[in-house]
C-alpha cells in the first residue's frame, strides 16, 4: 500500500499537466512502514531526455544522488519516483519493467489531452519478471 | 583493504537495509564479485542473465562514472567511495511516432537479426533505419565505406549526388568499384553495387553536379546529408544548405594521412562555418588529387561517418555534434577537439547575414585564381609543340620541377628535375642560350616556375600546357598516369 496526501497528488498532477505532450517525472519521499509507504512529499525532477520526451523519462545519475542525500539529510526515505503517460493509460510498459529497481513505488499519471487523469502505483516483483499493482491511498491532511 | 560501497535505496533490502558496506578489493570487478558474493540476492538487480552489468545501473567511483574510467578494471584505493547509482527511466508505451507503416517481410528480418537482437536498436531502431532517408554527396573514397554500409545497415532510402567517371586512380581506395568499371559513371557503378548489397532499400542517384541552384531542392527531401566531398565550394554549398534547412550534416574529409569527422546541426550545436569561417587560399590545401592520400584512411572516416549517421536516426549515444574528430593515421591516434557554436557566424549566428544559397566558387576565390593564372600570362608550349621541337632540335632543355617521388612514377625521356622549391637555388644548371620548357603533372606548378625564370632573365622558357598528364594522353599512351 502507497499512501499520498493530496498536496502530493495534486503536485503529480499540476507537474503531468505543465508537462504534457513531454513525460514528467519525479521523486517521492517519505517513511516505509511494515504497511505499507507513507508519501510525505512529491518533488518535481528533470525529464533529462532529449529525444523522444513524449514516450520516454530519465533522470540523471547526478540528480538521483541528490534525491539520496537530500532524502538522507531530512530523515527520509526515497520510496520511488512518478512519471506521466501523456495520452497513454496509466499502466506500466515493458520499458518501465526493464528499468526497474525493487523496492521503490512507480507512481503513473495518465494525461489524456493535457488533462490528468488515473494515477496508479506499481511495484517489481522481487524476481523481475513483472509489476504488481500495489493499492494507492489518498489521504485528507 | 576494504572500500565504502554506497548503497541505492531500492537494494538496501538486499543489505541489510545498510546504507554502505565495506568490502574488500583492488578494482571495481572484485568489489562487485564481493558484494554480491556476500548479498547473493542482489546480483539480479545489478547484472542481467549473461553476468553484464544492467544498463540502468551506474556504478561510480568517487565523482566518475566507470564507464568514463577503465569500467570494471577501475583501480580503487581505502579512501575512495562507490556508488551504486540506479538511473530511472521509464516511458509510456505509446508507438513511438517514426514507427508509422513500416513492416519487415521475413529475409528483412533476418538480414537485420544482428540489430534486432540488441535492445538499443530492435524492431523499433530499425523500422527508423528504415524510414530514414540519408543523401551522400559524392561517391568517392568517403562514399564507399558510407553507401556500403548503410545501404547493409537497412537505411531505407539513399541518395546519391555524383557525376563523375571511375578512373583507374580511383580504385586504390573506392572500394565500391571493381577493375571493370573503369570508364563508367560512379553512380551507375555504386547503384548496382549498394542494391546488390540490400535489395530491400531504395536508392536515389542524381548525375549532377551540385550546385547552388540545385542543392536546396536535392536535400529538402532527405533527413540526414552526409559530406563526402573532396573541395571547398562544394563543402559550403553542403553547409549553408543544411543549416538553411535545418538538417544535420555528417562532416568527413581526409588528406594523405590525416582525417576529420564531426556532425554540423546549426539548431544543436555549430555549424562548418562557425569552425572555418573562411576558406583557404585556392590552392593552400590541395585536395586527394593533388596531395594523395592512402588508401585505407577514406575507409575508416567514411565508416565514422556512417555510424554518425546510424546513431542520429537511432538518436542513440552521443553524437560528434559540438565535437571534431582529428585522426592521425601514422601516429594512429584520435584527437578530439571541442567545437563552440560562433555567436557571430554569418549563417548560424545571431545576426545571420547570409540568407540564401550564395556563389560558392566565387566565395572560395577559384575564379579569382584562375585569374592570376591567366593573367601571369606566362608563354606556353602545347605538347604537340613539344614534340616537334624536340624531334627537329638538340638544343631543347625539359625541366621537370616535380617532386622526386613524382620523377619516380613517370618522367619525360632527357628532362632534368629540379623540383619547383629548388629551383632558386639551382638556377645554375640553366643555359640561357637553349629553348627551356618546363613542365609538372598538369601545368600549374611549372607555370610558377616559368614566371620565376622570366624574372630572372630567362628569355626562351615556356610552360608545357596540361603537363606530363597532356604528354600521356597525347603523344605517348605507354606512359602510366597518376
Amino acid at each position: 500500500m502507497i499512501l499520498l496526501p493530496e498536496e502530493a497528488v495534486e503536485a503529480i498532477r499540476v507537474h503531468g499537466r505543465q508537462s504534457y505532450r513531454d513525460e514528467a517525472c519525479g521523486v517521492l519521499y517519505g517513511r516505509a512502514a511494515a504497511e505499507g509507504k507513507h508519501v510525505l512529499c512529491a518533488e518535481p525532477m528533470v525529464n533529462a531526455r532529449e529525444d523522444e520526451r513524449h514516450r520516454r523519462f530519465v533522470v540523471t545519475a547526478s540528480d538521483y544522488q541528490r534525491a539520496e542525500a537530500e532524502a538522507s539529510r531530512s530523515g527520509l526515505t526515497l520510496l520511488g519516483f512518478y512519471h506521466s503517460h501523456p495520452d497513454h493509460p496509466a499502466y506500466p510498459s515493458p520499458y518501465d519493467l526493464e528499468h526497474a529497481f525493487p523496492f521503490f513505488s512507480y507512481v503513473i499519471l495518465a494525461v489524456e489531452g493535457g488533462e490528468p487523469k488515473e494515477m496508479r502505483s506499481f511495484v517489481l516483483r522481487e524476481d523481475r519478471s513483472e509489476f504488481l499493482e500495489e493499492p494507492l491511498e489518498r489521504k485528507e491532511s | 583493504m576494504p572500500v565504502k560501497v554506497l548503497i541505492p535505496t531500492p537494494l538496501r533490502p538486499y543489505t541489510d537495509q545498510k546504507e554502505a558496506v565495506e568490502i574488500e578489493g583492488a578494482r571495481v570487478r572484485d568489489l562487485l564479485d564481493n558484494l554480491t558474493e556476500r548479498y547473493r540476492d542482489l546480483r539480479k538487480h545489478l547484472f542481467d542473465d549473461s553476468g553484464k552489468l544492467r544498463s540502468f545501473v551506474n556504478v561510480y567511483v568517487n565523482e566518475d562514472d566507470i564507464r568514463s574510467l577503465d569500467r570494471f578494471e577501475t583501480a580503487v584505493a581505502e579512501t575512495d567511495v562507490v556508488s551504486i547509482v540506479p538511473s530511472i527511466a521509464g516511458g509510456s508505451a505509446s508507438p513511438a511516432v517514426v514507427e508509422g507503416e513500416v513492416t519487415f517481410s521475413k529475409e528483412e528480418i533476418q538480414r537485420y537479426s544482428r540489430h534486432l537482437i540488441m535492445p538499443e536498436v530492435g524492431m523499433e531502431g530499425q523500422a527508423k533505419l528504415k524510414k530514414a532517408s540519408v543523401l551522400m554527396v559524392g561517391a568517392g573514397g568517403l562514399g564507399a565505406p558510407l553507401g556500403m554500409y548503410l545501404a547493409a545497415a537497412g537505411i531505407g532510402r539513399l541518395g546519391i549526388v555524383d557525376f563523375d567517371v571511375v578512373d583507374h586512380s580511383n580504385l586504390q581506395r573506392q572500394v565500391t568499384f571493381s577493375a571493370a568499371d573503369v570508364g563508367r559513371p560512379k553512380l551507375q557503378a555504386a547503384k548496382e553495387r549498394l542494391s546488390g548489397i540490400n535489395p530491400h532499400i531504395r536508392i536515389d542517384g542524381y548525375e549532377t553536379r551540385l550546385s547552388s541552384e540545385n542543392a536546396l531542392d536535392l536535400f529538402r527531401d532527405y533527413d540526414v546529408i552526409v559530406d563526402g566531398t573532396d573541395n571547398f565550394p562544394t563543402r559550403y554549398l553542403v553547409n549553408d544548405a543544411c543549416v538553411l534547412l535545418g538538417k544535420p550534416n555528417v562532416y568527413g574529409s581526409i588528406f594523405r594521412f590525416e582525417g576529420q569527422v564531426s556532425v554540423f546541426d546549426a539548431s544543436r550545436g555549430p555549424c562548418y562555418r562557425c569552425l572555418y569561417p573562411e576558406p583557404p587560399p585556392p590552392g593552400l590545401v590541395p585536395s586527394c588529387a593533388e596531395g594523395g592520400v592512402l588508401g585505407v584512411l577514406p575507409g575508416i572516416v567514411g565508416s565514422l561517418q556512417a555510424l554518425e549517421v546510424l546513431k542520429l536516426v537511432l538518436e542513440r549515444g552521443e553524437s560528434m555534434i559540438g565535437r571534431l574528430l582529428v585522426f592521425d593515421a601514422l601516429q594512429m591516434k584520435f584527437r578530439e577537439l571541442r567545437q563552440r557554436k560562433d555567436p557571430d557566424c554569418p549563417i548560424c549566428g545571431e545576426r545571420p547575414r547570409i540568407r540564401e544559397l550564395i556563389d560558392y566558387e566565387e566565395f572560395c576565390g577559384i575564379p579569382q585564381a584562375q585569374e592570376v593564372e591567366r593573367k601571369m600570362g606566362v608563354p606556353t608550349i602545347t605538347v604537340e609543340g613539344l614534340k616537334k621541337l624536340l624531334d627537329e632540335s638538340d638544343d631543347v632543355f625539359v625541366l621537370d620541377v616535380r617532386e622526386p617521388h613524382e620523377w619516380d612514377i613517370v618522367r619525360l625521356e632527357g628532362a632534368t628535375l629540379i623540383p619547383l622549391g629548388r629551383l632558386p637555388h639551382e638556377v645554375h644548371r640553366l643555359d640561357s642560350a637553349k629553348d627551356i620548357v618546363v613542365h609538372c603533372r598538369s601545368g600549374a606548378r611549372s607555370a610558377k616556375a616559368t614566371e620565376f625564370l622570366l624574372g630572372a632573365g630567362f628569355q626562351r622558357v615556356r610552360n608545357l600546357e596540361g603537363g606530363i598528364l597532356a604528354w600521356a594522353d597525347r603523344i605517348d599512351p605507354s606512359l602510366p598516369k597518376y
